[in-house]
């Protein structure tokens, strides 16, 4: 069927079975890489994107219930890469592999949207559902509160 | 020929006519008196004085990376080495990612060799091409060479206070021979080499920008998922397609035979789904009605093999390192200990599942994109399967979504490959989780055996260790036990000063693929050495870290070889890179000192400590952990000290130690795949489970001993003391022993 959706500011319209989870529509059909893929089963945060400003796991978000919504993925978090959160993570250098770092970045942008000013136990419980395999945790923490200090 | 005549050059025709706007005829002999002028005319053209180096017109200089970036930051540090030898400006170097090509040289990105094996070959990169701006400009100005420095992209000559660009000087440098020897840098002056230059693909990761193996996409692209058997060696019986060709979106579904024995890095066969999208290729293979003969390996179940591992480890072996009289000293000792160890099969479970695309061209050649530790290797094994020759095969070498020794192995390339051909359309291969962790090349389970003594003063007199482990080997030929090189990671290299040692190499089959994971064996033997050390510390009535220096002794060059051992160290020759007592005993002062050990701590808390020489570096990290009533354990915080010799990127470093912290941490509390009839139970993050950031220590601080010693490897060293500083904190804080991984396995209460 064909589903009407935003992604990015951008109006398309994808032929999508569904079910087919929001992942793989951004990533398929609508071709943008950015998000990733990591478990499939909702188990790692890779594919992290907001719907309607809520971030939510797109691999167990099927692609019919963002119909009429406005996706936002790492790539339309910002015009030229500079929303604060995107910034700390340069200066601090968090990501190594950088793949679990789309997700990450936009799980922490949705923290500090709901939560300005997050505490260690905060971070932990917003962020515990994001896996970086290669362990830049300590990093992401830090690179979070930074954000939170430059957020107005 | 003298400084004057030096002074005379050729022009060419095309200079004349670029420079004069005139045809004029043949060539014209122009001279240039030294001191005359700044402005010369000079050959226009690029300057690639090797295969990692080309300097354009423009002045830009382009960088090629040679190595996989999947994590380390190697492409940051490649450029720094070539930028900093060379002297060119950061701001105006490139980086390029080599595909695989021989010409290269070794590409395998794998052992943590890139700046051990390779800083000379790189530092000779850059600075050939330094050495020959510098004669460059020495000829256009007639002066000697000597008199002139190639500075921050541009050639001086201090004595008349004349300068030439990089970019100018590239043509007349270009037509230069090489030279045979070129000197390097001195340490002292060094630009980018030991600074915290930010990873150069930050704003790509940061953008969403940054290419892996799974992001690559092909006009006509299908998108492939593959239902292989669930036990290795397995062959497939029959497959109805029916209700998958149902699906919307599929394609096709094709056959890919089975496996080969021994494994290697062939393809496990199996069945592909090929869809217009991965969702539906999935959907299909879930719709596929498969019937498998399992085979041999169907009755591999990994409880029943631990039995065997340790009967194993329990009875005699073949002697791999011996020196003085084991038993003599045992039965004469003033107190004895035997401990057996135990850890699981591991996966390496890089957030990236392997993924490759393939395409074949009319002419019959072979593309590829891939998140490849090893592209060479995947070049040949592609051709393989194809049956085309290697250079008909281009490798192009994507950014690795983490690999940890998964991805140095091409069986996913292959499988891409062979089905871009069946298909006729390039495919895309994705590997599930649950493909990625029963399909792996398992980290090998192991057994250990330990025998110890100590004498009235608490001294160590024997040391008896028997390792068992299913070799890497056996992915490779027949093979019943450890091999030679596994050995040498972290067993026959042991560093203690103990006058009687004996160590067995004993039996173990393998049923499922071996592989590499992050540290490789050093993992196990570690555990098990830098536990039983702690158990003699304690059975002495010693404190650990005191007795772990007096354990290692004086300062000294151990080499296994003096006890009989065949020992490879990682490849260098030992004279070159010793086992140094004195750096082993470094670092676990510095990671002591760091902890604050020996301080007062809180009620269910305790400090433990490990220290463990691999791949030629020296990491010691203390632990400091609690235990709640109830035998939850947290890990709160870790110290690491490092020495790595000389230390191209010092944050890489301590982001590669951070990371190892994490790493090491998932093992020793989550990490294990069993299997039972001969198939893997894990299939995801729920049941493999890794540290997430609630688990995740409040600190990991490193420290990096400053040396200007030779460089050692850095990726895997920070690996091994995790598992045994957690478990010797767990001791300090509970007095319960651990002596088997993972740490979720262990009633703590
Ligand atoms: S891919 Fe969606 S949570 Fe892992
Ligand atoms: S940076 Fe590699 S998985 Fe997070």
């Amino acid at each position: 069927m064909t589903i009407d959706i935003n992604i990015n500011g951008k109006a398309l319209t994808l032929d999508a079975d569904p079910d087919m989870p929001l992942l793989w529509a951004i990533r398929d059909l609508a071709g943008m890489t950015g998000t990733k893929f990591g478990c499939g089963k909702a188990l790692c945060g890779a594919c992290t994107v907001h719907v309607d400003g809520q971030p939510v796991l797109s691999c167990a978000y099927p692609v019919s219930a963002a119909a009429g919504k406005a996706v936002t993925t790492i790539e339309g978090l910002s015009a030229d890469g500079n929303h604060p959160v995107q910034v700390a993570w340069r200066e601090l250098n968090v990501p190594q592999c950088g793949y679990c770092q789309p997700g990450q970045i936009m799980a922490a942008v949705a923290l500090l949207d709901k939560n300005p000013t997050p505490t260690d136990e905060d971070i932990d419980n917003a962020m515990s559902g994001n896996i970086c395999r290669c362990g830049t945790y300590t990093r992401i923490r830090a690179a979070i509160h930074k954000a939170a200090g430059v957020k107005s | 020929m003298n400084d004057a005549i030096k002074g005379i050059r050729l022009v060419t025709r095309r200079e004349f006519i670029r420079n004069t706007g005139l045809a004029g005829g043949g060539l014209i002999l122009a001279a240039h008196f030294s001191g005359c002028s700044t402005d010369q005319e000079l050959p226009g053209g690029d300057f690639a004085p090797n295969v990692y180096v080309n300097l354009l017109e423009s002045g830009d200089v382009e960088i090629v990376c040679h190595r996989s970036e999947m994590g380390q930051g190697i492409r940051t540090s490649v450029l720094q080495v070539i930028a900093d030898e060379m002297e060119a400006d950061w701001d105006r170097v490139k980086l390029l990612q080599a595909t695989g090509d021989a010409k290269y040289g070794d590409q395998n990105t794998d052992g943590s060799t890139s700046i051990r094996k390779q800083f000379d070959l790189l530092r000779n990169a850059g600075a050939v091409a330094r050495h020959m701006l510098v004669l460059a400009a020495a000829e256009v100005w007639g002066v000697p060479a000597s008199e002139c420095i190639g500075q921050n992209h541009a050639v001086h000559h201090a004595a008349s206070g004349r300068s030439l660009g990089y970019g100018e000087l590239a043509g007349q440098a270009a037509t230069l021979s090489l030279p045979e020897k070129v000197e390097f840098k001195s340490p002292e002056d060094y630009r980018y080499i030991g600074k915290p230059m930010d990873t150069v693909d930050g704003m790509a990761f940061t953008v969403g920008s940054a290419a892996f193996g799974i992001d690559t996409v092909l006009p006509g692209m299908l998108y492939a998922s593959i239902e292989r058997c669930p036990v290795v060696g397995g062959t497939l019986v029959s497959v109805d397609d029916t209700a998958t060709r149902a699906i919307a979106g599929v394609v096709d579904v094709i056959q890919l035979g089975d496996g080969t024995s021994p494994p290697v890095f062939n393809p496990l066969g199996g069945v592909a789904v090929l869809a217009s999208n991965t969702w539906s290729a999935q959907k299909g293979r879930e719709a596929l009605n498969i019937k498998w003969d399992l085979g041999a390996n169907a009755s591999y179940d990994s409880d029943a093999y631990r039995e065997q591992l340790e009967s194993s480890v329990h009875n005699e072996g073949s002697v791999v390192l011996s020196r003085g009289d084991v038993d003599a000293a045992l039965s004469g000792a003033a107190k004895t200990l035997e401990a057996t160890y135990y850890a699981p099969h591991l996966s390496q479970a890089p957030m990236e599942p392997p993924a490759a695309v393939a395409r074949i061209n009319a002419d019959g050649t072979c593309e590829v994109w891939a998140c490849t530790q090893d592209p060479q290797t995947a070049q040949g094994v592609v051709a393989g399967a194809l049956g085309i020759e290697p250079a008909q095969v281009t490798i192009n070498v994507t950014l690795l979504g983490g690999a940890f020794g998964r991805k140095s192995k091409p069986d996913f390339i292959a499988e891409a490959a062979l089905l871009a051909k069946k298909a006729g359309k390039p495919v895309k291969v994705t590997w599930t989780r649950e493909d990625d962790i029963r399909h792996g090349y398992f980290h090998s389970v192991s057994a250990q055996y330990l025998r110890g003594s100590i004498d009235a003063d608490g001294k160590v007199t024997a040391w008896h260790q028997r390792t068992a482990f299913p070799s890497i080997n056996s992915t490779f030929g027949p093979s019943d036990g450890p091999g030679g090189g596994e050995l040498g990671l972290g067993c026959i290299d042991n560093p203690y000063a103990i006058e009687n040692m004996k160590i067995e190499s004993c039996k173990a089959a393998a049923h499922v693929r071996i592989g590499w994971l992050r540290s490789v064996s050093n993992v196990y033997h570690a555990f098990a050495a830098s536990s039983f050390a702690d158990e003699l510390a304690h059975l002495a009535g010693r404190d650990a870290k005191d007795f772990l220096l007096e354990l290692i002794g004086p300062d000294r060059h151990v080499n296994p070889a003096d006890s009989g051992a065949e020992y490879d160290n990682y490849g260098h020759d030992i004279a070159e890179h010793p086992i140094d007592t004195a750096r082993l005993k470094g670092v676990l002062a510095e990671a002591a000192k760091m902890a604050d050990w020996g301080r007062t701590l809180p009620a269910g808390h305790g400090l433990g400590i490990a220290v463990h020489r691999s791949f030629l570096g020296y990491v010691a990290t203390a632990a400091e952990v609690s235990v709640s009533d109830t035998g939850e354990l947290k890990v709160e915080e870790l110290w690491t000290a490092v020495d790595a010799g000389t230390v191209v990127n010092p944050d890489r470093v301590r982001a590669q130690m951070e990371g190892a912290g994490i790493f090491g941490m998932s093992l020793a509390m989550h990490g294990q795949i069993t299997a039972k009839a001969g198939a893997i139970v894990q299939g995801n993050f729920n049941s493999y489970r890794v540290i997430r950031m609630s688990e995740a220590p409040k600190a990991i601080n490193v420290h990096i001993i400053p040396s200007q010693a030779k460089p050692c490897g850095v990726g895997e060293p920070g690996v091994p003391p995790v598992a045994p500083a957690i478990c010797n904190a767990i001791f300090a804080a509970t007095g319960k022993r651990v002596r088997e991984l993972p740490l979720r396995n262990v009633k703590l209460a």
